[in-house]
């Protein structure tokens, strides 16, 4: 080896680039790297798009002569053809939905968790964790499906068709709660998951029970994974829409009872830009006013559970 | 530059090293004699791999540190302005402590390298070479299709060196090559070493004394400042025999003879 | 010797309280599964089923010099089309295709929906069907003295195969699937490139500056954006501001039946915004999970950035990026709600030919026959439903052998 022909043109096989640390311009380094970051500022595009398109039709729904922002907000009558337009029948079905969905999920989806993470052997784990993965991948629209043809019948046939109706809000709360029921389990599990296994093992060196490790050790450790968890659950139902669109019913009605029909933000989303839909008319318009609320509700409640991740993240790394 | 530096490939001047604020090495001025083995010694945490990956810009791997001072290598500073860390680290190649194979074929872990830097010559005989040099060609000829993680650690770390050769570096880098490996995989490395100082300038991390004494020519003998700070340097450089013999630094002395901490 | 005891003896009532609970904690995890089979079987169950059919024609006054309808040859049936029909529809069904080129089993089934024209006017579910046939006969004999009753499954290869159509007992899914399958490559083509290479540069060469960490932050903001809202920013983007190009006009490749811009184009690129994230976020975890020490080794060989990324990050990041998109990738199949406000059509009965048809997808279909209050409708809906849960099951379990077959690597 070391057969080196200096003022030939190949040494030892290589090119001769002479033995020369200065830097040459790497053409296709920078083009690769000027695309990567272009993909990668996609998302901000899309964040952008979002923003300023709702922005903007919202902007026009509330120009118009008949709207104003104090009675959209407070108003609890939502019916465009004779100019009344108070968000408040739609946001409460919303709510009502949601807080029944949440009812379902946390404290089944924080149970499972538990169960998953400190008591399930490994071969238990191994079918379960896979099983709340499918759950969580079927289709919303199948999940509609199933509250209008079995959950509604269901609940019809145990309260009396008189008192359910056949649109009803519990119906597509409960099964939003079933479709939910997975992600906040899972989440909650990879934060107790997360939990050091040193601090477990602290605690049954002092003689505590499984459940005193959960309980009292493990839970708390991962309280904010868990508080995490149950926000993006909410925010999450906040935003379904395809269960109440076909199960909740296609009227705002403002009304606490959730045996009777209503619309949500998303139903009315749906069910008005579903027909036939004229660019510029209020109808347009109006669907991205509730869409940009619904955004930045969302927003906001993912947000948070962001910061409540980071800062559990801080507490352990 | 005078005649009488044309035998260091490496030059330090003034070199520290930081992570961020913290200063892990401060002010080392060490010249590294051409085709010997340099050994680096020293308590643990006292920089020694911080001063080595320093060598080629490998430490530039870790977010927020930085480097003050030169390194000359055949006199150019690698940290000037316009040097590309990219060239460097084919100048001056490295072994890691753990071996670390790609997941791909013996022949191409060999042959990768060598390809990117744009190899003309014949890759099936640069590949054999290098691994014959690397004292591993006997135990893989017939395997070579196989991947390079299937092999003992010892010849994964034989593999690694034959890797470094291939690009035709000048210096090699070793940091703590041996110790993952069993007292006879070490030895086979440290006779290798002994082949490869012919045509390269090796420059090896180590904890152990013995190893250190056995292989090196010159060492370089790593301690913290003082007791007070976390920075280390270079309290002690010459020639192996000496610094194990006659040590000038009353603190290299007890660590080489163990007598240290 | 012994020691005074100064605790409590409470442990045998803390071994109760714990196994109790853990029973809780079980059951738990138990009603997620009894949930999961009721959906299944609720599903399976409207699939199959008796159907009260009546036929406007009834099929046996149709027989020639005895022989039944069901054994008659083409040419008879052709006779009988001109015969029951008026001319003019006839003639039409001529022009669409000659009857020479029509197979018999064409001809059959135009008889029978030209003709005989069964409608559903009653239908059971498989369990009902199965433990109450009885009763049915005899309510049917009762009440619909006419019609005749049919084990029925709905889902069928003609079902899957045959087009939309406005009468249920005609109605298939080809459109839909179709459509789906379209729109679906589309998001594909758009999606994996952007994605993977936008999480490379995240992972590989984004400094920690605030741009960077505002991309982040943004990724993750919009994973949690209800997809509703991608739906309406399709709409006002994509259908609406570039409609020249989503409904071909710049191309000159204006599909003749298509609505402006709502086409299979706009729903694939709305669908490719919403799981962008999600591919996003899943490849950056893939990559993040090579080890250092292998870029280190390809560094330390003075290969450039680029070079270490293509030749061993991407490689050996491939198994958890595919997993990663196929997950993100049955997420968009499974989506309604963006794709009903970017447009889909409610009625299209003619297989989808361009990225600038009109379209319908899978789900779509689903939610429209669901919410027509004829039960028939039902039947089918469930019917697709079966459908598309086997397609999702079958990426689904693609993606977890992916990633168990490649997670031990290193
Ligand atoms: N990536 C890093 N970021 C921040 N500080 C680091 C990093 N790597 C090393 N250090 C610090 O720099 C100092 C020197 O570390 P280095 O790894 O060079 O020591 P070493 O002499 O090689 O030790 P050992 O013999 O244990 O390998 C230590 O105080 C260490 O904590
Ligand atoms: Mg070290």
């Amino acid at each position: 080896m070391a057969i080196r022909k200096e003022n030939g043109r190949i040494i030892n096989g290589y090119p001769n680039r002479r033995a020369d640390l200065r830097k040459h311009p790497r053409v296709r380094e920078t083009i690769i790297q000027a695309l990567l970051f272009l993909a990668g500022f996609v998302s901000i595009f899309t964040t952008i798009g979002i923003v300023y398109e709702l922005g903007k039709e919202a902007l026009l729904f509330f120009r118009t002569p008949e709207v104003n922002l104090w009675e959209f907000l407070t108003g609890t009558s939502w019916q465009p053809h004779i100019e009344e337009f108070g968000v408040l029948p739609l946001a409460l079905s919303t709510l009502i939905t949601s807080s029944i969905a949440m009812m379902i999920a946390i404290p089944l989806g924080l149970t499972a968790a538990i169960y998953l993470s400190e008591y399930a052997t490994e071969r238990v784990r191994k079918i379960l964790k896979p099983t709340l993965e499918v759950l969580a991948g079927i289709p919303t629209i199948v999940y509609g499906y199933f509250a209008l043809t079995f959950v509604t019948p269901l609940l019809r046939s145990i309260f009396g068709e008189d008192v359910v109706e056949i649109y009803n809000m519990a119906s597509g709360g409960l099964v939003m709660g079933i479709l939910i029921l997975p992600l906040v389990a899972s989440m909650s599990e990879d934060a107790l998951h997360a939990v050091p296994n040193a601090l477990r093992e602290a605690a049954f060196g002092l003689g505590a029970t499984r459940l005193e490790v959960a309980l009292k050790v493990v839970v708390p450790a991962a309280m904010s994974g868990i508080a995490a968890a149950i926000i993006v659950g909410i925010s999450r139902a906040i935003g379904e829409t395809m269960i109440v669109a076909v199960a909740v019913g296609a009227g705002p009605n403002f009304t606490f009872n959730p045996f009777r029909g209503a619309e949500t933000m998303t139903g009315y989303i749906v069910r008005i830009s579903g027909g036939d839909l004229s660019y510029d008319s209020i109808d347009y318009n109006s669907i991205f006013a509730i869409g940009l609320l619904l955004f930045f509700i969302t927003l906001t409640l993912n947000i948070i559970s962001q910061r409540i991740v980071r800062r559990f993240r801080e507490v352990y790394e | 530059m005078n005649a009488n530096n044309d035998q260091y490939v490496l030059q330090t001047r003034n070199l520290s090293v930081y992570y961020g604020d913290f200063k892990a090495v401060t002010d080392v001025n060490i010249n590294i004699p051409r085709n010997k083995i340099t050994a680096i010694i020293g308590p643990s945490g006292c920089g020694k791999s911080t001063l080595l990956r320093a060598f080629n810009r490998m430490n530039e791997l870790v977010p927020g540190s930085r480097v003050e001072g030169e390194v000359l290598f055949n006199g150019q500073n690698l940290y000037a302005k316009d040097v590309d860390p990219v060239e460097v680290r084919h100048r001056i190649g490295m072994v890691f402590q753990k071996p670390n194979p790609f997941p791909k074929s013996i022949y191409e872990n060999v042959a990768w390298g060598a390809r990117i830097h744009g190899y003309r010559g014949n890759m099936d005989e640069l590949v054999e070479r290098c691994l014959v040099q690397a004292a591993l060609w006997d135990e893989v000829k017939d395997i070579l299709h196989r991947s390079g993680l299937a092999l003992s650690g010892g010849q994964q770390q034989r593999l690694c060196i034959a890797r470094a050769i291939a690009v035709q570096p000048e210096v090699i880098l070793m940091d703590e090559p041996a110790s993952a490996l069993d007292p006879i995989a070490t030895l086979k490395i440290e006779e290798l070493m002994q082949e490869l100082k012919k045509s390269y300038t090796i420059v090896i991390v180590t904890h152990n004394m013995q190893q250190a004494a056995r292989v090196s020519d010159y060492t370089a003998m790593m301690m913290l400042v003082d007791e007070h700070s976390r920075s280390g340097t270079v309290i002690e450089f010459d020639e192996t025999h000496k610094i194990f013999t006659r040590p000038s630094d009353k603190r290299t002395e007890d660590y080489v003879t163990g007598r240290f901490g | 010797m012994s020691r005074p005891n100064i605790f409590e003896d409470n442990l045998p009532t803390r071994q109760k309280t714990a196994s109790v609970w853990q029973l809780i904690f079980l059951s738990a995890t138990v009603v997620g599964i009894i949930f999961l089979s009721t959906l299944l079987i609720n599903i399976l169950n409207s699939s199959f089923g008796y159907v009260a059919l009546e036929a406007r024609v009834p099929p046996e006054t149709l027989a020639v010099n005895g022989v039944p309808l069901e054994e008659l040859p083409k040419e008879e049936l052709v006779r009988l089309l001109q015969e029951h029909l008026s001319s003019g529809a006839f003639n039409k069904l001529e022009n669409e295709k000659p009857f020479e080129k029509r197979s018999r089993s064409e001809v059959y089934d135009l008889v029978i929906s030209r003709i005989v024209k069964y409608k559903v006017v009653e239908s059971w579910n498989l369990f009902e069907s199965l433990f109450r046939a009885d009763e049915i006969r005899a309510r049917v004999a009762e009440e619909f003295p006419e019609a005749e009753l049919r084990f029925m499954s709905w889902l069928t290869v003609d079902t899957i195969r045959r087009p939309q159509s406005s009468e249920a007992l005609l109605a298939g899914m080809r459109t839909a699937i179709l459509g789906s399958l379209w729109t679906i490559v589309i998001t594909i083509i758009v999606a994996f490139p952007l994605g993977v290479s936008a999480a490379i540069y995240l992972e590989e060469y984004a400094q920690d500056n605030w741009i960077n960490r505002l991309i982040r932050t943004n990724i993750n903001n919009l994973a949690g954006v209800p997809s509703i809202i991608y739906g309406m920013l399709g709409l006002a983007i994509f259908v609406r501001s570039l409609e020249k190009l989503t409904s071909g006009a710049v191309f000159g490749l204006v599909d003749p039946t298509t609505a402006n811009g709502r086409t299979i184009l706009s729903a694939a690129l709305t669908l490719a915004l919403l799981i962008l994230p999600l591919i996003i976020i899943n490849a950056q975890e893939a990559i993040r999970a090579v080890p250092q020490s292998l870029r280190r080794a390809s560094l330390g060989l003075g290969a450039t950035k680029w070079q270490t990324v293509w030749w061993h990050v991407l490689p050996n990041a491939l198994p958890g990026i595919l997993t990663g998109t196929i997950l993100a990738v049955s997420r968009a199949i499974g989506e309604t709600a963006p794709l009903v406000v970017v447009g889909a059509s409610t009625a299209i009965t003619f297989d989808p030919t361009s990225p600038f048809s009109k379209f319908t997808t899978l789900p779509i279909q689903i939610y429209q026959w669901t919410a027509r209050p004829q039960g028939e409708w039902r039947h089918l809906a469930a019917a697709a439903i079966i459908v598309l849960l086997t397609l999702l099951l079958t990426l689904n379990a693609t993606a977890i052998l992916l990633r168990n077959r490649f997670t031990k690597r290193f």
